[in-house]
């Protein structure tokens, strides 16, 4: 369950943001999550509302874009969307493939009052 | 207080729910805006590691971060190492588990200094963990800094320490596919130790299959077979880490 200390640094540079724009309440988070980033979505959203509260993010929506994973083969030059955790080109057969997208962990954007 | 990571100082103290009131200028209420972040959430702890990474490379450690499951012998392994190789490295040693100093006193024994650090309720070991914890230890006779992580092969991948590389350590009475189940940390270490290959002979452990697999998802892979029973395979790993260390020192010197 590494989500909930994931979920408490999101939140806390959540909180550093809205603090240095005078913000007291946090709306929403976006979040972007690589299908790659071996962090799990429904996790983070499952610790988000026990995580957020008593914070200004309390209450405040989580939207969570979920990249898809897209890598190319350093072989045979194909460009393909890996479903899991693989080097191993579905043409060539090479362990060749490069991530070029998938991996991602950021927090987006805020909305605050 | 901790100047670099501005915890109040201590250990086992969390990181999180800071408060640093005083210096918000407050807006009018209730006015809605839209605030671009665009920050990588692993941000702070990554930038803790870069400082332990800066403050290992001025001391010109070697620093490893030894991941497995529990029970791959991964205490065992560093065991006979640091008894091997006592007197011709420096070692210090963090040991990482959610509870009990078991492996700290078996590390203690071979007469290299240690420090547990108990994770509690967490899976893992993070930058800001390591920092506090090498705190225990004089860096200027240490060649060699071994960190034992969490036996957990999920979520130690995606926590930088600052350490130079990782060790994975898999043993061959797991399955020989297990770095196709876990593949984000058998993707995050450089090298694999495949470890109680004495046991071979009584199981159906296919050790050019899980090479392959180990290869499938971290082409770059280096994979040494040992026995950290038997000994056989050791003087490999040995000769490994003196390659590592006196790359260090030269990198060091220049």
């Amino acid at each position: 369950m590494h989500e909930v200390g994931i979920t408490q640094s999101m939140l806390d540079i959540a909180q550093e943001h809205a603090r240095a724009q005078g913000s007291t309440r946090i709306l929403s988070l976006t979040m972007e999550i690589g299908q790659l980033s071996g962090v799990v979505p429904e996790a983070i959203r499952f610790c988000f509302e026990a995580c957020a509260r008593g914070t200004p993010a309390q209450g405040a929506q989580l939207i969570i874009d979920e990249i898809p994973a897209l890598a190319k083969c350093r072989q045979c030059g194909g460009e393909h969307r890996p479903e899991i955790m693989s080097f191993a080109c579905p043409a060539c057969g090479a362990f060749a493939l490069e991530l070029l997208r998938g991996e991602e962990l950021r927090l987006k954007e805020l909305e605050v009052e | 207080m901790c100047i670099d990571c501005g915890c109040p100082g201590g250990e086992q103290h969390s990181h999180h729910h800071h408060d640093h009131p005083g210096h918000a200028h407050e807006a009018p209420a209730g006015q809605k805006r839209t605030l671009s972040v665009e920050q990588d959430i692993l941000a702070k702890n990554d930038g803790l590691a870069a400082n332990n990474r800066a403050l290992f490379a001025r001391h010109g450690l070697l620093t490893l971060n030894l991941v497995s499951s529990p029970g791959s012998g991964k205490t065992s392994i560093l065991e006979r190492t640091l008894r091997d190789l006592a007197g011709e490295l420096g070692f210090a040693v963090l040991e990482g588990d959610q509870q009990t100093t078991n492996d700290a006193r078996r590390i203690a024994a071979t007469g290299a200094p240690v420090h547990q650090i108990n994770t509690g309720a967490g899976c893992h070991l993070d930058a800001h963990m390591v920092a506090h914890g090498v705190e225990h230890f004089d860096l200027r006779t240490t060649d060699v800094l071994m960190i034992e992580n969490v036996g957990n092969l999920v979520c130690p991948a995606s926590f930088d320490l600052g350490e130079d590389l990782k060790v994975a350590v898999l043993s061959v009475t797991e399955g020989e596919d297990k770095p196709l189940k876990y593949p984000y940390m058998f993707r995050a270490a450089r090298l694999m130790l495949l470890n109680k290959i004495d046991l071979l002979p009584h199981l159906r452990f296919d050790v050019a299959r899980c090479r392959e697999a180990a290869l499938q998802v971290n082409p770059n892979m280096e994979i040494l077979e040992l026995s950290c029973q038997s000994g056989e395979g050791m003087a490999a790993w040995y000769d490994w880490l003196r390659e590592q260390v006196a790359a260090k020192n030269s990198a060091k010197e220049n």
